[in-house]
């Protein structure tokens, strides 16, 4: 093995040193609020990084750890833009609250790091250690704002559901490793194909990964994590951890489930669909019993995870690029949602009721405007981008004659509109409650809203050129 | 991607342009003075809207059934979706209807409006943009696109200048119609791998479908049109929209929206589904007595005069659905005749409603009484359009009705026998409603300070009043554009789709 058998994880190696340099930098106490920019700026080089070294071939490497494809790739690259977007939001945020340290950015970086290890890995091993690579920075992340008991409380329960669930995944991984002996993900669909093995052996394994999987994407029911780590987590961090981690996440389901274990995609569909229509079910009915928006919102997710997931189980080229298309156009809607969120947060007013939101259109017409245009795209009407995402995976579904599912997806959809246009109800059809939305206008913020909203309209109106991405990365990575 | 920019995508763009305009030029409230210029280029928009819409009348081919104005071009190629327009006789008065009517509704609005002048405008604009988008798409993703995204602006409407009661009947209006959108979502994919690939209607219209698959499509078409309808038992959204609904939307929504149902039958289930819809003719037709005999008697009985007027329009688009399922020429061109004659009278209906309303802040029928005697210019239009909604020879009303009754006669007498007694029940809570509010004396000081309409207000109703004495005594104009394309229609659906159609 020579140098240049690492060239396709430079970007890697980019993120971990600048990671540790800025770490080292704050350790030393050389610029307590170093980070921003030097983040920024890593993200960009490692997603030029990543368009440079990227191709439309697969390669696997390191000893078979690391596996480089063009869905990794455009995965990676949004995910990059997902935390960028989210630093870009949070820092005006994150001052107010006095979290703009380089420790913030430093984990976060080491989060993205280990997006990244999840993204590319082609063995159980790198998978695993990516997961907790990013799950412990995250822990860390909710729990940065130590004066907050309920950050404190968030950060406890999401340590420990969180090593549960890493225990319920390593535990099917070593089943797996036993029934095939490698943690190759393609020494592990070779073995099995063709031979029907211990079957019971397989089937735990399955369900073990299954469950941590579930978890860690946050499906019903191995969601109740989700609202409380929501809800208890500096708002900023909310907005980091519901964004880009849902790309990894997605990238792990495509890994382990399309990938490794294509011989059980019987067993595992019939999973899916179960954990998609309970997370349909409790996401969109538990919605709207909430009065925190954070809260609803992160029901709300759970609900786009089950719909996600429609696509997996669909099991063609045309479900998995549907999911894709889902899952950056989940990224794409969340980041602007919660975006705004963090803008309208000030230290002494968090915006994270729904009343928060009440006549922002008297005030901030603008900031509305896109409020509304992310809620209407959430809720799947067109021409916003959310519709096309549940339009490919509605199609998907109906192509592979589950019509059956396809109906009851669309009706539980009806039920979230409602919250969403609840939403919209407050900023436009309330009066504001006095002394609201006195916020300073943050301009690279308010620009990047703009910008994010506006993309939700753009890529609803034509989105050929995303879908096209999908659909090309999928062949060329399946 | 665009060869060149049509007609028809003119009458979408040109009006969502303009709102996009009236929007960025209106900040928040208070920036005084921008008023009036918001309303100037308001009425600007929907002025050029409906000039570009006129070609269509003036440059169609009555001769044909095809689809004219043809556009075409790529949208999602990877699904086969095409930003593909064409308007054929049964479409194109919609399209001109509803540009029309939008000018009046922004004139409507010009005075009574005063808090978000621009964004009440702009929503104005942009919904009749994508209305006519509704009637103008051959492609079904496109059309869905169109008739989903209509809802949106109307919900902002009814929700922000709405009555007490807005949110409600926002939410309902808002969440029925979705209901019954989503299946047909699913509907639609079906057709799309039915008919090997393809989002085009016209394709669809000729995909062969057995009897149980064309029954489970009729029904979640059925859903989504009857709701727009709207058909009993599913109206219920209408008169809680209506009465909260600001005049402007009240008026969109009677002339333009009901309307997309009732297109969405001719449109989509009768020619995709004809052997469903043969079979299922039964319920449609029951619904739709049930909805002129029934919901005649419940406007009767109503005290507030928007909801009297709501329910008039649902009796009077059951009247349109019966025709429909007569499978006759004259059942389906005298509900199309009805759908259009309603739009100009409901319209008007609502208007006048909202100058009363706009002096004396109340629709209760009970508030009123000797208004003839305080408005007597008001009183004279107002007994025109009542007259015309009851029906009366040599208005637009009577001749949709009458056409539709003699469809029905042909069929079964007992249908036409329970369909013409719209004539005795449309007159009667009609004009008993008429009588209550404008004739006898004066008993209240507010209506004796009343004052008639300016001359706005004059103009606006004055036009409409035109338009239903012409098309009551000469609707030739109207059929004979319609007629080429629905006799097609009702050849296409006397053809079973069960097997497979052989080439000729």
């Amino acid at each position: 093995m020579t140098l240049i058998d690492f060239l396709p994880i430079v970007p890697e190696i980019l993120v971990l040193v600048m990671a540790s340099v800025i770490l080292l930098l704050t350790a030393a106490d050389k610029c307590p609020t170093a980070g921003y920019v030097p983040s920024l700026l890593t993200l960009l080089g490692a997603a030029v990084l990543t368009v440079v070294t990227g191709g439309l071939g697969t390669d696997v490497l390191v000893r078979g750890l690391v596996v480089v494809d063009p869905m990794g790739d455009v995965l990676k690259l949004v995910t990059y833009f997902a935390a960028m977007a989210s630093f870009v939001y949070g820092r005006a945020y994150l001052r107010e609250f006095g979290l703009l340290r380089g420790e913030y950015f430093a984990l976060a970086l080491f989060a993205v790091l280990g997006m990244m290890v999840m993204i590319s890995s082609a063995s159980l091993l790198t998978l695993y250690l990516g997961l907790e690579l990013l799950s412990l920075s995250l822990y860390t992340l909710v729990a940065m704002q130590r004066d907050s008991a309920q950050a404190s409380e968030a950060a406890m329960k999401y340590f420990i559901l969180g090593a549960l669930a890493s225990g319920l995944l390593l535990y099917g991984m070593s089943l797996l490793y036993g029934a095939t002996g490698t943690l190759a993900l393609s020494g592990i669909a070779d073995a099995l194909h063709g031979q029907s093995g211990n079957t019971m052996l397989l089937t735990f394994a399955l369900v073990f990964i299954v469950a941590g999987i579930g978890f860690k994407l946050g499906v019903a029911p191995f969601h109740m994590w989700v609202p409380d780590i929501y809800q208890g987590a500096p708002t900023a961090v909310t907005l980091f951890l519901a964004s880009a981690p849902k790309l990894a996440a997605f990238a792990i389901v495509m890994r382990i489930l399309v990938l490794g274990l294509p011989e059980l995609l019987h067993d595992w569909q019939q999973m899916l669909a179960v954990m998609a229509v309970a997370s349909l079910a409790i996401g969109n009915l538990a919605a709207i019993m909430q009065t925190n928006i954070k809260r609803m919102l992160a029901y709300s997710t759970i609900s786009h995870m089950g719909f996600l997931l429609l696509g997996v189980l669909a099991a063609s080229i045309a479900g998995f690029a549907a999911s894709l298309f889902y899952v950056i156009a989940y990224v794409i809607m969340t980041l602007a949602s919660f975006g705004l969120i963090v803008h309208l947060s000030r230290k002494d007013a968090e915006a994270d009721t729904l009343d928060a939101f009440r006549g922002l259109n008297r005030d901030h017409p603008w900031l509305a405007a896109m409020m509304a245009v992310v809620m209407l795209s959430m809720a799947g009407l067109p021409p916003f981008l959310g519709f096309y995402a549940k339009f490919f995976v509605l199609q998907a579904l109906v192509g592979g004659g589950w019509i059956a599912l396809a109906v009851l997806a669309v009706m539980f959809s009806l039920i979230g509109a409602f919250y969403y246009l609840r939403i919209i109800k407050l900023m436009y059809f309330d009066a504001p409650i006095e002394g609201d939305h006195r916020i300073a206008p943050v301009g690279d913020a308010v620009g990047l809203l703009s910008f994010n909203g506006l993309a939700v309209l753009g890529l609803g109106l034509l989105p050929q050129g995303l879908l096209a991405l999908c659909v090309i990365v999928v062949q060329a990575s399946v | 991607m665009f060869e060149s920019i049509g007609i028809l995508s003119l009458t979408i763009w040109v009006p969502i342009v303009a709102g996009l305009l009236v929007l960025a030029t209106g900040g928040k409230d208070g920036a005084a003075g921008g008023v009036d210029g918001q309303r100037t280029l308001a009425l600007l928009g929907a002025a050029l809207g409906f000039a570009v819409s006129l070609p269509l009348w003036t440059g169609f081919n009555v001769s044909t059934a095809a689809m004219q104005f043809v556009e075409h071009a790529n949208w999602i190629p990877l699904f086969n979706v095409h930003y593909a327009l064409g308007v054929d006789g049964i479409s194109m008065p919609f399209v001109v209807l509803n540009s029309f009517v939008t000018l009046l509704v922004v004139l409507a609005g010009w005075t009574v409006i005063k808090t978000k002048v621009a964004q009440y405008m702009a929503a104005f604009l942009i919904q009749s943009g994508l209305i006519n988008g509704v009637f103008a798409s051959l492609d079904g993703v496109l059309f869905y696109v169109f008739f989903e995204a209509m809802l949106i602006p109307l919900y902002l409407i009814i929700g922000i200048w709405g009555g007490p009661n807005r949110v409600y009947a926002a939410i309902k209006f808002f969440l029925y119609t979705l209901l019954g959108s989503l299946l047909m979502l699913v509907a639609m994919l079906y057709l799309f791998f039915a008919s090997g690939g393809s989002f085009d209607i016209l394709v669809w219209h000729k995909v062969p479908l057995a009897m149980s698959a064309q029954m489970l499509l009729f029904v979640a078409f059925f859903f989504a049109f009857e709701v727009k309808v709207p058909i009993w038992p599913v109206h219920t959204w209408l008169p809680d929209a209506h009465v909260e609904a600001p005049t402007g939307g009240s008026v969109v929504l009677a002339a333009i929206t009901l309307k997309v149902g009732a297109y969405g039958f001719l449109r989509f289930t009768l020619p995709i589904l004809p052997d469903a819809s043969h079979e299922l003719s039964w319920l449609i037709i029951g619904l739709s007595l049930i909805a002129v005999v029934y919901i005649g008697l419940v406007a009767l009985v109503q005290s507030d005069m928007k909801k009297l007027i709501a329910y008039s329009s649902i009796a009077h688009m059951g009247f349109v659905t019966l025709g429909f399922f007569m499978f006759n020429s004259w059942g389906v061109e005298g509900g199309l005749v009805q759908m259009i004659s309603h739009g100009f009278v409901s319209g008007a209906l609502f208007l006048c409603i909202g100058v009363m309303y706009d002096r004396l802040h109340s629709r209760q029928i009970a508030d009123y009484g000797g208004v003839a005697n305080s408005m007597p210019r008001f009183a004279a239009l107002f007994m025109l359009f009542a007259m015309a909604n009851s029906g009366l020879p040599a208005t637009s009303g009577f001749v949709g009705e009458f056409m539709v009754i003699l469809g029905a006669i042909q069929v079964n007498f007992w249908y036409a026998a329970l369909a013409a007694t719209t004539l005795i029940f449309g007159a009667a809570y009609t004009l008993w409603m008429y009588k209550r509010v404008v004739f006898g004396a004066i008993t209240r000081p507010e209506v004796a300070s009343m004052k008639d309409i300016d001359a706005r207000e004059f103009l606006i109703l004055s036009i409409l009043a035109v338009c239903v004495l012409a098309m009551g005594v000469y609707p030739f104009p109207v059929t004979e554009v319609m007629h080429v394309s629905v006799n097609n229609l009702l050849e296409h659906v006397a053809h079973s789709k069960l097997m497979p159609l052989v080439a000729h």
